[in-house]
């Protein structure tokens, strides 16, 4: 046996893979002993109970679900289920959004939101600007979801590169810095924008801020891959959060919108995901699709029925409806509630520095802007848990844990520099 | 700004290049090829016979000719989504450590070697085609590090034909088939098969099926594995077992998954991509696993990392409904019996419909031999029909079966039986 060969038995040269920094976090959380230990890295909704939260009307819906003898258990079509499809579309496009109408809006069920990143980014590396780019640029904002990077890379993609978003010394976006990474790159290049609620940050660029980043994005030939993971959850309102995706839409970019309902649905564990698809015509959107298709036969083949049927029957029942936008703005309500609260105590304790950027961020997460040896002061002496970056998940917060913070938060930043 | 619309002048401003109008940018996108199968599904979908009969497709039909529920399922499925202490909470990226516990003990046996020392991964997929995904993931990833490893792959065949495409998505160009079903012999044809994976160079994957092979029906008996297992230890091949049904080949899960544990008990590395949708009536929630067995339990950790990294970007985490249903049963005696009790039954039917097909075509005075109906299990079987005789059933007797002459025998029923067996019959006994 030549001494290239490989051995079968040889899987000990298998390296050990990175351990993911945010699961590491909880597993630390949940290894601590102390009473009083917070857990602000977690990825999900929190009551203020600490507890997950099954949304009432999630519930409502499963009963009828598993009541309904009409209901078959067959294999889902590839695509999806053709009124989850659909429905989830216009959840994020409008009702009345004239691409709809003219026929050339289509969509993939996928599994969650990273399994409609996966197929969108398969396809691309396929088809878009030329056949088998794998050279083409994709860019993520810097910072982003650490899971942006990998999706692209192994779909193939050789150069997934930041495009700069956050400005750590202002503690905001830096437009400047954005515009400029769109006048400089190479055409076509495909930029992965957050629909809002930008993961880390909290940061979304203003509406006029959109419109200049969607001008140069038309001009210069850019694609604008949108992820849509917390459209109701930021601000309340599904209209506002999809405004920057309805202006794409409006401005006449063909273009892929990787929707996510884990989180306005709180069916994390059901991995519900839509990829819509904002074509030139009905014609391209059809060949698009049966290339997706093609795509997701070797990779899930079909997708599970059980949260797309939840959420189909939820956006089409007007009732349900309802009392879903009600959920969800009670979770959005509640995260605006720890903003606020937060910042007000660190402005009533004096401590140093601004804290604007709280109440001015959106969604899940907030950049709290301290550095990492404070970061690593609130984790080992005060049992807070925070990723590196200083992001912290705004639903770990409640109204009994929210003194300790706050009053650590000035701890750390008046004693350690 | 312009946007891309159907009249003629908006067209030509964009393709003179007016900024408001995009590059197409998807124009070069061609319809994808469709395959046999959907050809296949497409066709009878178009026909408007009321005569017509679909044999091909792929989920376990009742006698009333409807995609199969397990009652026992109905009423656990019920009992979860009342159950208080479920949290919809992010699942690990591996699955649910209880089912994929008891999908691997299904799979091996409670008191496998390899479980007790702790050289087992079992990871929940999305499905079948999921798990299958996965491993082929894997493979690339192990064999990328000593040299580029890319294939060969070996399929039997016929196979499923997703399964190609599936390996090359992971990055692995080199498919090959090996010989498998003979259609003189209406079987397995051992020798050729043999031949194949002798001259299949070292290191390759053989992906062989545990039990009901798709699309034939045909498996191996216990001593064609017994001589398969010491080639592929011989020429050191490495299998990748496929088990998409099991329960509904022998009635039994042990006895369907005797292959995977007869590998296991000699030492081999393998893995085994399962599915419960078909056993469960779950179609529709893809409850897939992928068990590897390792040599040593020092590579556990190592290719467990590997494995989270890939599922991460793939799907991220299964989904859980279906996988709480399955382990449920599993975990539960009297569930467990109450569930083999109507497996038992579904099988029993297709055995039934095999030998009474056998009878009606024995009676028609069919030529041809037609024992292999009743000698191979499962919901696929091969009739041996060739690709004109296949047509000939499509086109003059709207009778659908899949490319390579199988069919699914659950499709069959009382009411389409005679009907099925005269076209049969016809087919191999008209000029064409």
């Amino acid at each position: 046996m030549p001494s290239t060969a490989v051995k079968l038995g040889n899987i000990l040269k298998v390296p050990q893979a990175a351990p993911v920094a945010v699961f590491k976090l909880t597993q630390d959380f949940n290894n601590d002993q102390f009473p009083n230990k917070v857990n602000l890295g977690v990825g999900a909704y929190r009551t203020d109970e600490g507890q997950p939260w099954v949304l009432p009307v999630v519930k409502k819906v499963e009963k009828i679900i598993v009541h309904d003898d009409r209901l078959n258990h067959e294999y889902l079509p590839i695509l999806g289920l053709p009124e989850f499809r659909s429905s989830a579309s216009k959840i994020v496009l409008g009702d009345n959004s004239p691409a709809i109408q003219e026929n050339r809006v289509g969509a993939v069920q996928c599994l969650g939101g990273t399994g409609a990143l996966k197929i969108g980014a398969e396809f691309l590396r396929r088809f878009y600007n030329g056949s088998n780019n794998t050279k083409t640029p994709i860019y993520v904002s810097a910072p982003t979801w650490e899971n942006h990077n990998a999706v692209f890379s192994s779909a193939g993609f050789e150069d997934v590169r930041p495009y700069r978003y956050w400005d750590a010394e202002k503690r905001g976006l830096d437009l400047a810095g954005f515009l400029g990474d769109l006048e400089s790159c190479p055409e076509h290049s495909v930029f992965v924008l957050h629909a809002c609620a930008h993961n880390p940050t909290g940061t979304d660029p203003t509406q006029e801020q959109w419109k200049q980043i969607a001008e140069v994005m038309m001009r210069r030939k850019l694609f604008a891959f949108f992820d849509s993971a917390y459209q109701g959850f930021a601000s309340g309102s599904l209209e506002k959060d999809a405004w920057a995706v309805r202006y794409f839409v409006s401005s006449g970019f063909e273009m892929f919108c990787a929707q996510s309902f884990s989180k306005n649905f709180g069916l994390y564990n059901e991995r519900v995901g839509n990829l819509t698809v904002v074509a030139r015509d009905a014609d391209n959107l059809k060949r698009v699709l049966s290339q997706m298709e093609k795509i997701v036969r070797i990779t899930w083949s079909n997708p599970p029925s059980q949260g797309a049927r939840i959420v189909t029957i939820t956006l089409t029942s007007p009732e349900l409806f309802s009392e879903w936008q009600e959920n969800v703005k009670t979770m959005a309500n509640r995260v605006l509630l720890m903003r606020s609260q937060l910042k007000a105590k660190l402005q009533a304790l004096g401590t140093p520095g601004t804290w604007d950027h709280i109440t001015n961020q959106i969604g899940m997460f907030s950049f709290t802007g301290l550095n990492p040896k404070q970061v690593e002061y609130l984790v080992k002496e005060k049992h807070i848990y925070l990723m590196a970056s200083s992001r912290i998940n705004m639903c770990g917060l409640t109204t009994k844990n929210i003194d300790y913070v706050a009053e650590s938060i000035h701890e750390a930043v008046t004693k350690v520099q | 700004m312009s946007r891309p619309g159907s009249s003629p002048d908006e067209k030509g401003v964009s393709q003179n290049g007016d900024p408001g109008g995009q590059c197409p940018l998807f124009t070069n996108t061609l319809n994808a090829p469709v395959s046999p199968e959907t050809r296949l599904l497409s066709a009878f979908a178009r026909d408007t016979q009321a005569r017509k009969v679909d044999l091909a497709g792929r989920e376990y039909y009742s006698e009333e000719g409807k995609p199969f529920e397990l009652r026992l399922v109905g009423k656990i499925k019920q009992q979860l989504s009342t159950d208080p202490t479920l949290h919809p909470e992010y699942p690990s990226s591996l699955g649910l450590r209880e089912f994929t516990r008891k999908a691997t003990e299904v799979a091996l046996g409670k008191h496998s070697r390899a479980i007790v020392e702790n050289q087992v991964l079992g990871v929940q997929t999305p499905g079948f085609t999921a798990a299958v995904r996965l491993g082929a993931e894997l493979l690339r990833c192990w064999y990328d590090l000593s040299a580029d490893w890319c294939g060969p792959v070996y399929l039997s065949s016929p196979c499923d034909d997703s399964l190609a495409g599936i390996f090359q998505a992971a990055g692995i160009q080199e498919i090959r088939e090996y010989y498998y079903w003979d259609d003189k012999q209406r079987g397995i044809c051992l020798e050729r098969l043999l031949e194949d994976l002798e001259s299949a160079p070292e290191h390759s994957v053989v992906v062989l099926s545990a039990s009901a092979h798709y699309p034939t029906g045909a498996d191996l008996s216990q001593s064609q594995w017994a001589v398969i297992t010491r080639l592929i230890t011989s020429r050191r091949l490495f299998p990748f077992l496929l088990l998409p049904t099991q329960a509904l080949c022998c009635g039994d899960m042990e006895r369907d998954a005797w292959p995977v544990q007869h590998c296991a008990s000699l030492g081999m590395e393998l893995l085994c991509a399962q599915s419960f949708s078909h056993c469960f009536g779950l179609y529709g929630e893809a409850v897939g696993h992928l068990l590897c067995v390792l040599k040593q339990n020092s590579v556990l950790l190592p290719v467990q990392s590997q494995a989270d990294k890939i599922v991460r970007s793939l799907w991220a985490r299964p989904s859980v409904g279906g996988a709480h249903v399955v382990t449920t049963v599993l975990s539960n005696s009297a569930h467990l019996v109450e569930w083999q009790g109507e497996v038992k039954h579904i099988v029993e039917r297709c055995m039934l419909i095999r030998a009474i097909l056998r009878e009606k075509l024995r009676l028609l005075g069919t030529p041809g031999r037609w024992d292999h109906l009743t000698q191979q299990g499962g919901l696929f079987c091969c009739t041996g029909l060739n690709g004109e005789q296949v047509e000939f059933l499509s086109n003059r007797r709207r009778v659908y079966l899949l490319p390579g002459g199988c069919l699914n025998v659950s499709a069959i029923n009382c009411r389409n039986l005679d009907y099925i067996a005269e076209s049969i019959h016809l087919a191999l006994t008209s000029s064409l």
